[in-house]
């Protein structure tokens, strides 16, 4: 039978064949790792619908969004000012990242030892597999490691449509300056795309939106607290994926529908590990959907994931804007200050995440934190060993990749760490 | 009550039987390609009240067998103090993991530090390298320790380090020569992971490749202290696994 979105994915040029294994593969491990779960909220029904339309109905909206005459921007990390997409009626999508897809092809362009995420927006692209890559009118890419900075360059070649920010390496008055200057060049960009300009209203609109989605993902974290957790860790990361790519007027809608039904579990003390069961912090590079492999390994050994000190995370979502301004200039330097405050380790020096990690581990009693580490990452990878000074409580480093096959290791370390608990 | 530790290991595995806290017997097969038959068999020769299954395949006899599973790092920490009650450090170099796991006072695990993925510095390495200079590994493990001038060893990766053997043996380098070499690389390496802790006395080399004098003694020099051994020390875990089995059951 012909898929009904068949039709796109040819237009868009996606490699058909290869696209239905990656979309079988998917849904195999979707059901391995999220239908196995036992007592998921309700409210996750919508997120299970979303996953399973990934490349379907929301690929659909996003095509119909840009027949419409709206810009389609791509994007790859939390620096990359969404709020600008919004106020000129754009549409904002994180792209596919996150599974191991197109290495040999992507190895054709950049070194074997290149951190999965990499690899993975290459490969996804060069296999033909990520539809939103090719919806895009914009990719825009940033300066927050060597490994994304250079590959950038190389995807330009492939996709003739990045635009790089650059992103300071350090926080003082010069680099908040070089940043500010940059979400000013980034305004105009969005109009040139867009042949809007950027008006109060219109920034007002898409702060609104952001902030309201950031809202109620704080919620979401702030019910982690309870014990027992009232949502596992992978449902909650699954979340946290899905803001990056949803419809954000939707999202919000249906996680603060989700936080409503938590609201209840947490009142009558319902939840999905038993009370008392090992409660972990996960700390950070970040998971990009697909990757579900640490958040399985560790609630499949008993414990629970209680927050994720990542970009797909808190960082995201951890300040909001001011949304308080009587010009664009003045709203678009607040939000520039704003997106400063997220503690990425690309920065130097960058002891904000200490000190919110701390903040984390208190506020969501986790009796551990799980230091998670893409290889080759090496800003995380540097700071773990800060980190670990720094936490008070037991402690794991892990570094991985999305293979499998140190599988059975990371699953020896985490119990053993478990038994420590 | 008799209780059997199983440990399902990447090359072998091992069993240990206890009654009344003591070790009466033990059993090592090779794990093969079908271990769950071996586990069967074992289970079936030594007959216990209770059985706890540990190591890489722990998994394998939960999911068959409804047996309860420990990890390898809290059955050798048990197993360790089993055998020397002072014992603060343990070192396991297994068959496709090292480890090295730190204990407290009370012998509770405090840290523990495993090689990542590959087999580099595992005995699995030293297996392989072993059969390529044509020794058998107690041939291996009882060179002397003498002061020939070491060649050096550069990649700890169980393929590359394999064609550097074999450019070694073509250059006409004496094959005890390139053996201690290699040694010499793993002592290294481990006393690496080792000193990533405060080295915490007294430590015990458990796990097969204690049977090496070779690799024990070079492991002492770069530590600089006394390492004891197990009077059978692949079996540590599977008497850690027997004894958290008593444990559980208290």
């Amino acid at each position: 039978m012909e898929n009904q979105y068949e039709a796109i994915w040819k237009e868009l040029g996606l490699n058909l064949e290869n696209h239905a294994g990656l979309l079988g593969v998917l849904s195999d491990a979707y059901i391995n790792i999220y239908m196995a779960q036992k007592n998921r909220p309700k409210g996750m029904e919508y997120f299970d619908f979303v996953v399973s339309e990934v490349h379907g109905l929301r690929i659909k909206e996003v095509y119909e969004a840009k027949e419409s005459g709206r810009p389609i921007v791509g994007a790859f990390c939390v620096y990359v000012p969404e709020e600008l997409v919004l106020a000129v009626d754009g549409v904002c999508i994180g792209l596919c990242a996150g599974a191991e897809v197109g290495s040999e092809e992507a190895e054709k362009f950049i070194p074997r030892n290149t951190c999965a995420l990499i690899k993975g927006f290459m490969g996804f692209k060069l296999a033909g597999l990520c539809p939103y890559v090719e919806l895009t009118d914009l990719i825009v890419g940033e300066t927050t490691c060597d490994g994304k900075k250079k590959a950038y360059e190389i995807f330009n070649e492939i996709t003739k449509k990045v635009y790089v920010m650059e992103i300071p390496n350090m926080k003082g008055p010069k680099g908040r300056e070089l940043w500010e200057s940059e979400v000013f060049r980034f305004r105009e960009k969005m109009e040139a795309l867009s042949g809007k300009k950027v008006t109060v209203e219109g920034l007002q609109k898409g702060m609104a939106l952001v902030n309201a989605k950031r809202k109620a993902l704080q919620r979401l974290s702030a019910l982690r607290a309870a014990d027992p957790a009232p949502i596992s860790g992978l449902d909650a990361l699954l979340v946290n994926q899905i803001s990056f790519y949803d419809d954000p007027v939707r999202f919000t809608q249906m996680t603060n529908a989700l936080c409503d039904e938590l609201e209840e579990r947490v009142k009558s003390g319902a939840g999905v590990a038993a009370k008392g069961a090992k409660r972990l912090l996960v700390s950070g590079s970040p998971m990009a959907i697909p990757n579900w492999k640490l958040h399985a390994i560790v609630e499949g050994s008993g414990a629970v994931i209680v927050g994720e000190e990542a970009c797909i995370g808190e960082r995201n979502f951890r300040d909001l804007s001011d949304e308080n301004f009587a010009t664009v200039e003045e709203g678009i330097a607040k939000m520039a200050g704003r997106y400063l405050s997220i503690d990425c380790a690309c920065f130097t020096p960058n002891d904000e995440r200490l000190g919110n990690i701390n903040a984390m581990t208190g506020r969501l009693s986790a009796d551990g934190v799980i230091h998670y580490s893409l290889q080759f990452c090496t800003p995380y990878m540097m700071e773990a060993f800060k980190v670990e000074k720094s936490v008070n409580r037991p402690f794991l480093k892990i570094e991985t990749d999305y293979s499998m096959e140190d599988f059975g290791q990371l699953r020896t370390r985490v119990e053993a760490f478990l038994e420590i608990l | 009550m008799r209780t059997l530790g199983i440990d399902i290991g990447s090359r072998y595995i091992k069993a240990a039987l206890v009654a009344d806290g003591k070790l009466i017997s033990f059993d090592r097969r090779e794990t093969s390609c079908e271990p769950l038959e071996s586990c069967r068999s074992i289970l079936g020769d030594m007959g216990a009240d209770r059985v706890m299954a540990t190591g890489y395949g722990r998994h394998l006899l939960e999911v068959h067998g409804d047996i309860p599973t420990v990890t390898e790092i809290k059955a050798f920490a048990r197993g360790a103090r089993e055998f020397f009650p002072a014992c603060r450090t343990v070192i396991d170099i297994g068959g496709q993991d090292t480890k090295v796991i730190s204990l407290d006072v009370e012998g509770r695990v405090r840290k523990f530090e495993m090689n990542d993925r590959c087999a580099a510095g595992t005995g699995k390495f030293l297996e392989v390298m072993a059969r390529t200079l044509g020794y058998d590994l107690a041939e291996f493990g009882a060179l002397p320790a003498d002061e020939e001038e070491e060649v050096r060893i550069s990649s700890m990766c169980t393929v590359f380090a394999e064609s550097e053997v074999v450019s070694l043996i073509a250059r006409g380098v004496s094959r005890s020569r390139i053996a201690k070499s290699i040694n010499q690389a793993v002592a290294a390496r481990v006393a690496g992971m080792v000193k990533r802790f405060p080295v915490e006395e007294e430590i015990v080399f458990a796990g097969g490749c204690a049977h090496s004098p070779l690799l024990r003694g070079m492991l002492e020099k770069s530590l600089g202290k006394k390492l004891f051994v197990p009077s059978v020390p692949e079996i540590t875990g599977a008497l850690g696994a027997a004894l958290c089995a008593v444990q559980e059951s208290a």
